[in-house]
C-alpha cells in the first residue's frame, strides 16, 4: 500500500514537532526515518498510524484519504521499542488478538487463528513458543512477537518505531538482517524510526533525514552519503570535518591563502568547507593544500585519527591516517580533501 | 546434589552480603510472636478449654451462625460492591486530570481516619427512615437503617479506600503502549478495557478485594450504630462476641472468635494462593 504524507504540521501545545512535511512512500517499501531525538521521526510515525492528529495536512493510504480514519480503521501494523506485549496472554494469544477482536464475518475461527499464529511462529523462527509467556522471553524474542502479532492482521502498512533501541549491539545486528529477510518474503510497506544511521543506511531501500520537524533529505544509502544536500545531513550522516572558508574567484580560501580546490560555481563570500577525514591525500610542502600542527592523534579500530590545528585560529579538523602512516609522528601535516562539499554560511 | 549436606531437609536461601538478615529475621519473628502468634494462640487456649461439646453447642448455636453469616456475607458483598466502583474511583483518579481531583483523591483515605463509630452515626442518620436519602428511600419500600442492607452500607464506606490504594499505583504504571497497540489491531475501547487492562490488573483488584473483605469481617464500630442489631436478623458476630463479653460468658466468646478466625484465615490463605498462582504466570 502507498502512503502520501501531504503538508502535515503537528503542534503539541503550540509548539511545532513537524513542520509542512511531505513524503510519498512506495508500495512494498521499506523505508527509515533518520533523526536526531527532538527531529520529529516518531511523531511522523505515529500521524501515519492514527496515534496522533494532524494540526494541518493529510494522510492519504494508496487514492483514500485516512487522515480521519480511526486507529483501528487504518489497520496498520505497529511495533514498539519496549515491544508492549500482553504479559497476562501466551504468545499464541498475543499474535492471535488482532484476528480475535474482530467482529462478525470477518473474524475468522479459533482453529484458524491458531493455525495463523504458529504459521507467524514460523516464519519470526519462534516455532514451538506458542504456550510462553511474554516474561519467559529474551528481548530479541519478544521484539519478534511483537512483530509477528503486528504481521496477524495483514496490516496496509508495518510502522516499527525504533524496532531495535532497547537490545543489544549483537541481537540488533541479528534481527536487522532478519528483519530485511522478513521484508523480502513478504513484501509488506514498511516505515521504522531509527536514530542509528548504521541501521538506516544498511536496512532501508530509502532514507528520510529529518531535523527539528523537516524532511532534510530523502534517498538511497549512496544519495545520503555521497550526495548530502545540507550541512546538517552531511554532518549527521558518517563522519564529517568542516572548516569555515571563504569563496573568492573560483577558490577556497582558508584565512588568506588559497588551499588549492577550485570552485568556479560556488558564490562567492563565506561559506563552510565539508569534507570526510577519511577522504584526503598528503601532500608534502604547502602551496595550496590545507596545513596543520598536529593536536591529538588517536587509534580508533584500524585507522589513526589525527586532529589538527589550522590557519590562525587555530580551528580543529580532523583526518583519518592509515595506522602505520609516518606523517602521524610528524608535527605539522598538509593535506587537501579529495571530495568535499561547500555550503554558503548562512 | 552430591556435595549438598545431608543434615537437613531444606536450608536457609542464601542471604545476600548485605548485613543484617539475623538481625531483622529475629526482629520479625519475635515482634509477630508477640503482637499476632502469642494473642491468637491465647484465644485458642480459652476456648479449648471449653470442651469439644460445649463448643460445638456454641458453634452450631442458631444465634451464632445466624451472626456468622450476617457477618461474612455482608462483608463479601460490600466488598463485592466496592470491588467494581473503588476500581472505577481509581480509573478516574488514574486517568483523568479535573478541578479538585486532589481533593477527591484525599477524601478516599477518610474512612482510614474517621473514627469507625462517627461514620456510623452519620450513615444512620442519612439513612434511618426519616433522614436524607432514608425518607426517599422509605416510600419504595427499600428500609436501609436497622436491617442487613445498612451493615452492607457502612462496610461499603470502610472498605472503598483499601480497593482505591491498591489498585491506584498498578494502574499508573499501566504502559499506555500496551492500549496503544491493541487499538492498532482493531480492538475497541470495550475490548481494551475487558481484555488487556483488566486482566493486568486483576491482580491488584483481588488483593483490593481481600483487604476490603477482612475488614469487613472484623468491622464493629460504625456497623453496631446502623445494624440496629436485631439476633438473628443483623446481628454480627463481633457484636455476638462482645455481647457474650457482657454476660462473663469468656468461653462462648472466645469460640465465636476462633471460629471468626479459621474462616478468615481459610479465605485469605485461598486468595493468596490465587495471588501467588497469578503471578508466578505473567511475571
Amino acid at each position: 500500500m502507498e502512503v502520501r504524507v501531504a503538508n502535515v504540521r503537528k503542534e503539541f501545545d503550540r509548539f511545532p514537532a513537524l513542520r509542512d512535511v511531505s513524503l510519498d512512500i512506495k508500495s512494498g517499501e521499506l523505508i527509515a526515518l533518520l533523526g536526531p531525538s527532538g527531529s520529529g521521526k516518531t511523531t511522523l510515525l505515529r500521524l501515519i498510524a492514527g496515534l496522533e492528529r494532524p494540526t494541518r495536512g493529510k494522510i492519504f493510504f494508496g487514492e483514500e484519504d485516512a487522515s480521519h480514519k480511526s486507529i483501528q480503521e487504518r489497520n496498520v501494523g505497529f511495533v514498539f521499542q519496549h515491544y508492549a506485549l500482553f504479559r497476562h496472554m501466551t504468545v499464541a494469544d498475543n499474535i492471535g488478538f488482532g484476528l480475535k477482536v474482530r467482529h462478525g464475518p470477518t473474524r475468522p475461527s479459533a482453529q484458524e487463528i491458531r493455525r495463523r499464529a504458529s504459521e507467524l511462529l514460523d516464519l519470526v523462527q519462534l516455532s514451538g513458543l506458542e504456550k510462553r509467556y511474554p516474561a519467559q522471553l529474551s528481548g530479541g524474542q519478544r521484539q519478534r512477537v511483537a512483530l509477528a502479532r503486528a504481521m496477524a492482521i495483514e496490516p496496509r502498512v508495518l510502522l516499527l518505531d525504533e524496532p531495535f533501541g532497547a537490545l543489544d549491539a549483537q541481537v540488533r545486528r541479528e534481527l536487522r538482517r532478519w528483519l530485511r529477510e522478513i521484508h523480502d518474503t513478504t513484501g509488506h510497506t514498511t516505515v521504522f524510526v531509527t536514530h542509528d544511521q548504521e541501521e538506516a543506511l544498511e536496512l532501508a531501500d530509502r532514507v528520510v533525514v529529518m531535523s527539528q520537524g523537516r524532511i532534510e533529505q530523502v534517498g538511497t544509502a549512496d544519495e545520503i552519503y555521497d550526495k548530502p544536500n545540507s550541512p546538517f545531513v552531511y554532518g549527521f550522516i558518517g563522519e564529517s570535518s568542516s572548516v569555515p572558508v571563504k569563496v573568492e574567484d573560483g577558490q577556497v580560501w582558508i584565512a588568506d591563502r588559497p588551499i588549492g580546490l577550485s570552485a568556479p560555481q560556488a558564490q562567492e563570500g563565506q561559506a563552510t568547507l565539508f569534507f570526510r577525514p577519511h577522504d584526503v591525500e598528503l601532500v608534502d610542502g604547502c602551496s595550496g593544500c590545507i596545513a596543520g600542527t598536529v593536536a591529538a592523534s588517536r587509534r580508533v579500530a584500524g585507522t589513526r585519527r589525527v586532529e589538527l590545528e589550522i590557519g590562525g585560529e587555530r580551528q580543529r579538523v580532523e583526518i583519518e591516517l592509515p595506522v602505520d602512516h609516518p606523517a602521524a609522528q610528524k608535527s605539522r601535516v598538509a593535506f587537501r580533501p579529495r571530495r568535499w562539499k561547500l555550503f554558503p554560511a548562512a | 546434589m552430591t556435595t549438598a549436606p545431608a543434615k537437613a531437609g531444606w536450608r536457609f536461601r542464601q542471604p545476600s552480603v548485605i548485613p543484617g538478615f539475623g538481625l531483622t529475621l529475629g526482629f520479625s519473628l519475635a515482634y509477630l510472636t508477640l503482637i499476632i502468634l502469642i494473642p491468637l494462640s491465647g484465644l485458642i487456649w480459652r476456648s479449648a478449654a471449653l470442651g469439644w461439646a460445649d463448643f460445638w453447642a456454641i458453634a452450631t448455636d442458631r444465634r451464632t451462625i445466624n451472626a456468622l453469616e450476617i457477618s461474612f456475607g455482608t462483608a463479601f458483598i460490600a466488598a463485592a460492591v466496592n470491588l467494581v466502583f473503588g476500581t472505577i474511583v481509581a480509573w478516574v483518579l488514574v486517568r483523568y486530570n479535573f478541578p479538585g481531583r486532589r481533593i477527591v483523591d484525599a477524601m478516599v483515605d477518610l474512612p482510614f481516619a474517621l473514627p469507625t463509630a462517627v461514620a456510623g452515626i452519620a450513615l444512620t442518620t442519612l439513612y434511618a427512615p426519616n433522614g436524607w436519602v432514608g425518607s426517599l428511600l422509605a416510600p419504595l419500600g427499600i428500609k436501609v437503617a436497622y436491617t442487613p442492607l445498612g451493615i452492607i452500607i457502612a462496610l461499603i464506606f470502610i472498605g472503598l479506600p483499601f480497593v482505591v490504594r491498591t489498585v491506584q499505583p498498578i494502574m499508573e504504571e499501566i504502559d499506555k503502549e500496551v492500549e496503544e497497540v491493541a487499538a492498532t489491531l482493531g480492538a475497541n475501547r470495550f475490548q481494551i478495557i475487558s481484555r488487556v487492562l483488566l486482566p493486568g490488573l486483576a491482580p491488584a483488584i483481588v488483593t483490593g478485594f481481600a483487604l476490603a473483605f477482612a475488614r469487613g469481617v472484623g468491622e464493629y464500630g460504625s456497623v453496631i450504630f446502623i445494624a440496629g442489631n436485631l439476633p438473628y436478623k443483623s446481628e454480627i458476630a463481633p457484636l455476638l462476641i462482645v455481647i457474650r463479653l457482657e454476660e462473663y460468658n469468656y468461653a462462648a466468646a472466645t469460640a465465636i472468635a476462633a471460629i471468626m478466625l479459621a474462616l478468615s484465615f481459610v479465605m485469605l490463605l485461598v486468595i493468596n494462593l490465587v495471588q501467588t498462582w497469578s503471578r508466578k504466570r505473567y511475571g
